[in-house]
């Protein structure tokens, strides 16, 4: 067996470690060996985007990333998007809007869209559907979750203009 | 997933001897999309994989004061749809670049990899040969290059021998009054394998009313991808038109021998060829014309909706 690789990585802002084998997924670290549990293992091929995670504030699939690659790396989980308790304008929304059925794809969804309201606060329908095509729902038919996408955005502008104002 | 050692050498001196070494069984890592899918799957074994993406080269875009344009065979997708110069210059390659997979996948995916790849239905190809790419390859016996058209051999298989790898795309400088594009037809909107792509590039004359030359390639319809080079070269000197376009998709036809499988028949894959052809290139011309832009493909380093 391959010798483990000692890895040194920035995990939601927080400095971590571990040790792997080099054909150790980033998701299986995340969830075997770190416990970080809110990245799902669908297909484990790259079709469902279940196990998305933001990778240097990329979207990738972590079933397609190997541990060993994200030495030095920004990692982002679903697990960093609260933050002191609060849920994240996307996470409030998704439950508002009932835009999750059974939640298995839902972390993924939720840092995809990070991503997308990262760059743009205000995307058009096509848009958002375009963005999250990497991720796929069998539940909710899609409609519940452009729309919870597109309420977050709205109230991440809200904020930001009640910061610019104090 | 099946046991390997990985290095990530940080030079291309250092990839080589990693590659070249007596009994090497190694496989390259660059975005990972299809080679860790098919190691997982056991459909290749490798003993050692080689992480190509430390070496600075790999993930550079750079052009030259000739107007060229090289780019790192490992720089994944979102950085080609997200760079100005790619947009504006190869739009053709921009645009399978924004199609390949979802947005995951364009986070890791690299050209250097859909090329090697070397499926008959990878969108990146069509693209690469009609904006005349040149695959610079390096290996024991020192480096060589060799045109995109002439890459892949058969499904699955290129010119690639025992050592070698591809280090960068190289284009030629954009030409003025030039536009191109690629589509494909998939029965989703995204996340799916072309059923038959074309890639067009076409330069028009001063009054953007006359065909001065053109190039035509096509995905999915033959073992590997394809040149339609009798349609492209009688487009050079037709009236820039819905009739011409039309004529050229179906001799792009003639060079479309695709098989039945289960994203589609061999007739209709034939029919998808005239249709598509006809459509890329009455958008290449719009571009030509400095028009049409595709709206998902950002000009300024943002994913991009109608805005």
């Amino acid at each position: 067996m391959a010798k483990k690789r000692h890895v040194t990585t920035t995990i939601n802002g927080e400095a971590a470690e571990f040790l792997c084998e080099p054909r150790q997924s980033l998701l299986e670290v995340l969830r075997d060996t770190l416990g970080l549990t809110g990245s799902k293992e669908g297909c484990n091929n790259g079709n469902c985007g279940a196990c998305t995670v933001l990778l240097d504030g990329v979207p990738v699939d972590s079933c397609l990333v190997l541990a060993v690659e994200v030495e030095g790396a920004q990692i982002i989980t679903v697990e960093g998007l609260a933050s002191e308790g609060h849920l994240h304008p996307l996470q409030q929304c998704f439950l508002e809007g009932a835009a999750l059925q059974c939640g298995i794809c839902t972390p993924g969804f939720l840092v995809t869209a990070k991503a997308l309201l990262d760059h743009d606060p205000a995307p058009s329908e096509r848009q958002i559907r375009f963005e999250l095509a990497g991720n796929i729902c069998r539940c909710t038919g899609y409609d519940k979750i452009v729309r919870a996408v597109q309420a977050a955005g709205r109230k991440l502008q809200e904020h930001q203009r009640e910061q610019q104002r104090t | 997933m099946q046991d390997f050692e990985y290095a990530a050498p940080a030079s291309i001196e250092e990839a080589i001897t990693l590659l070249a070494e007596p009994g090497a069984n190694a496989r390259i890592l660059a975005g990972g999309t299809d080679i860790l899918v098919q190691l997982r799957e056991g459909l290749r074994q490798t003993a050692l994989v080689v992480d190509i993406k430390k070496i600075p080269e790999l993930g550079a875009i750079a052009v030259a004061a000739d107007g060229s344009l090289r780019l790192g065979a490992a720089v994944p997708c979102h950085r080609i749809w997200s760079d100005a110069r790619l947009v504006a210059g190869y739009p053709a390659v921009t645009d399978s670049a924004r199609i390949i997979g979802g947005w995951q996948i364009q986070g890791r995916a690299s050209l250097g990899g859909n090329l090697c790849n070397s499926s008959p239905a990878a969108d990146s190809i069509p693209a690469l040969i009609v904006e005349k790419a040149t695959c610079e390859i390096a290996g024991p016996r020192g480096r060589r290059q060799v045109p995109a058209v002439e890459f892949c051999t058969a499904p699955g298989k290129n010119v690639l021998e025992r050592g070698e790898f591809v280090v960068a795309l190289s284009f030629p400088p954009p030409e003025a009054r030039a536009g191109s594009r690629y589509i494909r037809f998939i029965p989703r909107n995204e996340m799916d394998i072309a059923v038959a792509g074309s890639g067009v590039w076409l330069r028009l004359d001063a009054a953007g009313k006359t065909v001065e030359a053109a190039r035509i390639a096509l995905a999915a319809v033959a073992p590997t991808p394809v040149a339609a080079t009798e349609a492209a070269e009688w487009l050079a000197g037709k009236p820039a038109s819905e009739e011409s376009w039309k004529k050229a998709g179906e001799l792009a036809r003639r060079v479309a021998r695709p098989i039945t499988d289960l994203r589609g028949p061999k007739e209709y894959r034939v029919h998808l060829v005239g249709v598509l052809v006809a459509r890329a290139l009455a958008t290449a011309a719009e571009r030509a014309r400095g028009g049409d832009r595709d709206p998902m493909v950002p000009a300024d380093g943002r994913p991009s909706g109608v805005r």
